[in-house]
């Protein structure tokens, strides 16, 4: 097939070609960063909590009185180990994907002068740990007697546990454990790694800083008291949070659950990203619809110039030229400008990319989403312009005897 | 003239159905994505309080005395500097505000005790923020000195707890103590919650937040802080509370301040007067960063804190680009149309009609399938609103389709739809008869 026709056919209609092409160019751009925007969701929702989220559950009461809060921890724990099924209860201040407890801001010396990160601290009781599922990777586990009381947000001097990517940040290259920490005069000594552990949802930080947090083993008392860590069978899990939540009645009768907080993680989890995905499907609706629309045009505009030029094919055709070649002829045409398309979008897309990466914390586009993107809108394009195509290619060479 | 067109603009649209068709189609789905998301743009950048924000003022102080010491001055204040602020009574109206959560019960209903958000605040607020009332009214001034165990509910806990009924003069019992109900709120849902914005620098675009509904109890600043004691929740501490929940003395940052002014030297001389109330606390050593005050004017304040999610900003661009989009399309389209008549529009101008003429007939047609466009584009603007009051977001129940967007519809179909038609058009009227004469 040679090129140079059909270019020279184009050039004498410009204005549509290069209509079609800035339409397949604007398409392109918006695909690509569409296409990214839905990935980047995409990943945030699968971060990993490092709690096994399946076999756990929050149940939160509020409400009760502060000053018998000692009572009420001992009679829900208590109460609630009683239900069929129920593997572990313990008192913790917040779970991953729950309202945040305890956001502060930590330095790296005594006098508060070296600035460290803002963290979150899951304050915790006996038995949470384990509960949790936590997966250590340096260090040990909470001891009996690292459970500390606990007079203000946290306990005075504890052990506590990091994740591994805040020992990366805040002592790069070196070995987290021993090492020292403040929040004005709360001090804490790194005794454990652990692989993985998200912070709760609301915390300050964006993606990049998920994992900045703290477990910091405590003993149950005024300052931790109202929410309770659940573990059962996954299975069973959905029927225990049922039981227990209708067993604080009974238990705790002036007390009040929290029905938003009280869920299994793995609701809470699908509620906290329920704003994501729903981006995520808008996103997708709008890439359908502009593949969509800009495929109607290269119909729309291809049967235009198939029906225009039905006395040039009928002529080409009595000169010789087979069916294949007529449809070969229009699929190199489109080929042609979407091509020429695509190579501005190319451009577009890098253009828009920055302009999101900007205003809105995107990061930088990935190479190969334009050859996806480039790949995506030659078919697009083949698959549209083929009904045209064929339908020039049906056009019988007697039409170019009529009507002259 | 105009009606021959629209003749002329119909039956050239029956002509060729199919092409018809995709022109409405690409403009109807253009802008049917674009007013969903303009719509849902309009309903949460808009004024919350239209006529009164421009006298409404927010103050702020820097109390924090640790360093790094911050550019901005802290988003709420701290109790005293509030307090203080407040009780000078230097604006025309001032007002405190804070919030916390509280057990709450009506002695005589037999219902379960539920938790409900408390608004803590002064008598001023009433009338500075224009809070309707269906029955009673709010409290005096004195009521606040006094710290009157006085309440007003808002209409969905009226109607929760009282089945709608005129409740004034009944006892809400909030944790352990006991308020007479004096007012009771028609319903009344600001967008955003501008009286609590605060923070929206630190909220990563994700504001959503900021378009919850109101509290449901609203009592006297003083009465609440004494009902609630124990749980308040800081905005942020300098320093760790020595007791968590009862931040009077602590050194944190809870309680907002706002202040109307009536006019330009007012706001000046209130500007003048935190910055020299910050010059004192710092004389008396208690401020360290005097100088960092700031007099935003509420929508400066909602601007400051970007109320608006990132998220609903971004697919409103995404819808724009899509808009333009179908436009080019549209176009594309029009061109081929237009020009098939080559033939047709060259008798025409054979026998007379001037270029202008025929312009202004193309335009019609464009204009006439930008309105097809736009009945087609409404229908799915509806549809679009109706998917995000089915999204769960706090401002779902907001969205709705106002007469403004309704008229915004028909305008910016027919606009784009001109527009798209502008050069089509204008190709087609420098089309020479001969040539097309020639041809026949």
């Amino acid at each position: 097939m040679q090129i140079q026709p059909v270019l020279a056919a184009l050039g004498r209609h410009r204005l549509a070609t290069v209509l079609i092409a800035l339409e397949i160019a604007l398409a392109c751009a918006v695909l690509c960063n569409a296409c990214f925007l839905i990935a980047s969701r995409w990943q945030l929702t699968r971060i990993n909590s490092g709690v096994d989220e399946s076999s756990l559950a929050a149940l939160k009461l509020t409400g009760y009185d502060d000053a018998k809060a000692d009572d009420l921890n001992a009679r829900v724990l208590s109460g609630l180990r009683m239900i069929p099924g129920m593997q572990s209860v313990s008192v913790i201040n917040a779970v991953p994907f729950g309202e945040h407890a305890a956001t502060a801001g930590i330095t790296l010396d005594a006098a508060g002068q070296h600035f460290g990160a803002v963290v979150d601290f899951y304050v915790a009781g006996p038995g949470s740990f384990q509960a949790l599922g936590l997966r250590l990777v340096a260090g040990r586990a909470p001891q009996a007697d690292d459970y500390q009381p606990v007079h203000s947000f946290v306990p005075d001097d504890a052990s506590v546990l990091v994740t591994r990517a805040l020992a990366e940040h805040l002592w790069p290259g070196s070995d987290p454990l021993g090492k020292e920490f403040w929040v004005d005069k709360f001090h804490f000594r790194v005794a454990g790694v652990v692989a993985h552990l998200a912070r709760p949802g609301g915390g300050e930080g964006g993606p990049g800083k998920i994992e900045w947090s703290v477990f910091v083993p405590g003993q149950p008392g005024q300052q931790l008291a109202g929410v309770y860590l659940l573990r059962a069978k996954p299975a069973q899990l959905p029927r225990v949070l049922r039981d227990a939540r209708a067993a604080i009645a009974r238990i705790a009768p002036d007390a009040v659950v929290d029905s938003q907080a009280s869920r299994t993680l793995g609701d809470l989890r699908q509620r906290y990203f329920q704003q994501d995905r729903a981006m995520a499907g808008m996103l997708l609706g709008v890439i359908a619809a502009l593949l969509l629309v800009t495929a109607l045009g290269i119909v729309g505009l291809a049967s235009f110039w198939v029906q225009q030029r039905r006395r040039q094919i009928g002529i080409r055709r009595a000169l010789g030229a087979t069916r294949r070649d007529i449809l070969h002829y229009f699929q190199t045409e489109n080929f042609l400008i979407v091509t020429g398309g695509i190579a501005l979008g190319m451009l577009l897309a890098f253009g828009l990319n920055l302009f999101l990466m900007k205003h809105y914390e995107l990061l930088r586009l990935p190479l190969y989403y334009l050859p996806i993107g480039a790949i995506a809108l030659w078919l697009l394009g083949q698959l549209a312009v083929l009904g045209p195509a064929l339908r020039a290619a049906a056009v019988p060479p007697v039409v170019a005897t009529r009507s002259v | 003239m105009f009606a021959y067109y629209l003749d002329l603009a119909l039956r050239s649209l029956k002509r060729n159905k199919a092409l018809t068709a995709l022109m409405v189609l690409a403009i109807a789905l253009g802008i049917g994505a674009s007013m969903t998301t303009l719509t849902v743009m309009h309903l949460l950048s808009g004024d919350p309080l239209p006529g009164r924000s421009a006298h409404l003022f927010y103050p702020q102080v820097d109390p924090d005395t640790t360093p790094p010491h911050a550019k901005e001055p802290a988003d709420v204040m701290d109790y005293h500097s509030a307090v203080d602020l407040w009780s000078a009574r230097r604006a025309d109206a001032q007002t405190l505000i804070v919030d916390s959560q509280l057990k709450l019960r009506a002695p005589t209903v037999n219902l379960p005790p539920l938790m409900a958000m408390m608004l803590s605040t002064t008598a001023d607020f009433f009338p500075m923020f224009d809070v309707p009332f269906r029955y009673g009214s709010g409290w005096s001034a004195d009521d606040d000195a006094k710290r009157a165990r006085v309440a007003v509910i808002s209409a969905d806990l009226n109607d929760k707890l009282f089945g709608g009924a005129d409740s004034v003069g009944r006892t809400l019992r909030l944790r352990d103590s006991d308020v007479r109900i004096v007012g009771v709120l028609k319903p009344w849902r600001p967008s955003p919650l501008f009286y609590e914005v605060a923070g929206g620098r630190y909220a990563h675009g994700d504001t959503a937040g900021f378009y919850g509904k109101p509290e449901d109890v609203i009592t006297p600043f003083f009465t609440g802080l004494e009902i609630n004691d124990g749980s308040f929740q800081q905005f942020n501490c300098w320093h760790v509370p020595d007791t968590p929940g009862h931040l009077e003395d602590a050194p944190c940052e809870w309680v907002t301040l706002w202040v109307q002014l009536g006019d330009a030297s007012k706001v000046a001389a209130y500007r003048r007067f935190v910055a020299d109330y910050a010059a004192r606390q710092k004389s008396l050593g208690r401020f360290v960063n005097a100088d960092n005050t700031r007099l935003r004017s509420l929508m400066q304040w909602l601007d400051y804190n970007g109320v608006v999610p990132s998220d609903v900003r971004l697919q409103t661009w995404l819808a724009f680009a899509f808009l333009v989009i179908c436009l080019f399309n549209t176009v594309g389209l029009l061109l081929a149309k237009f020009l098939r008549r080559g033939g047709e529009i060259g008798v025409r101008r054979a026998l007379g009609a001037s270029r202008a003429a025929v312009f202004a007939q193309c335009l019609v047609e464009a204009g006439l399938i930008g309105l097809l466009g736009g009945i087609g584009g409404w229908l799915l603007t509806l549809g679009g609103l109706w998917l995000v009051r089915r999204q769960p977001t706090p401002y779902a129940d907001l969205v709705h389709l106002d007469t403004s967007m309704f008229l915004v519809t028909f305008a910016l179909a027919i606009a784009a739809s001109l527009l798209a038609g502008l050069l089509p058009a204008l190709r087609a009227s420098r089309i020479a008869p001969a040539l097309q004469l020639k041809t026949l």
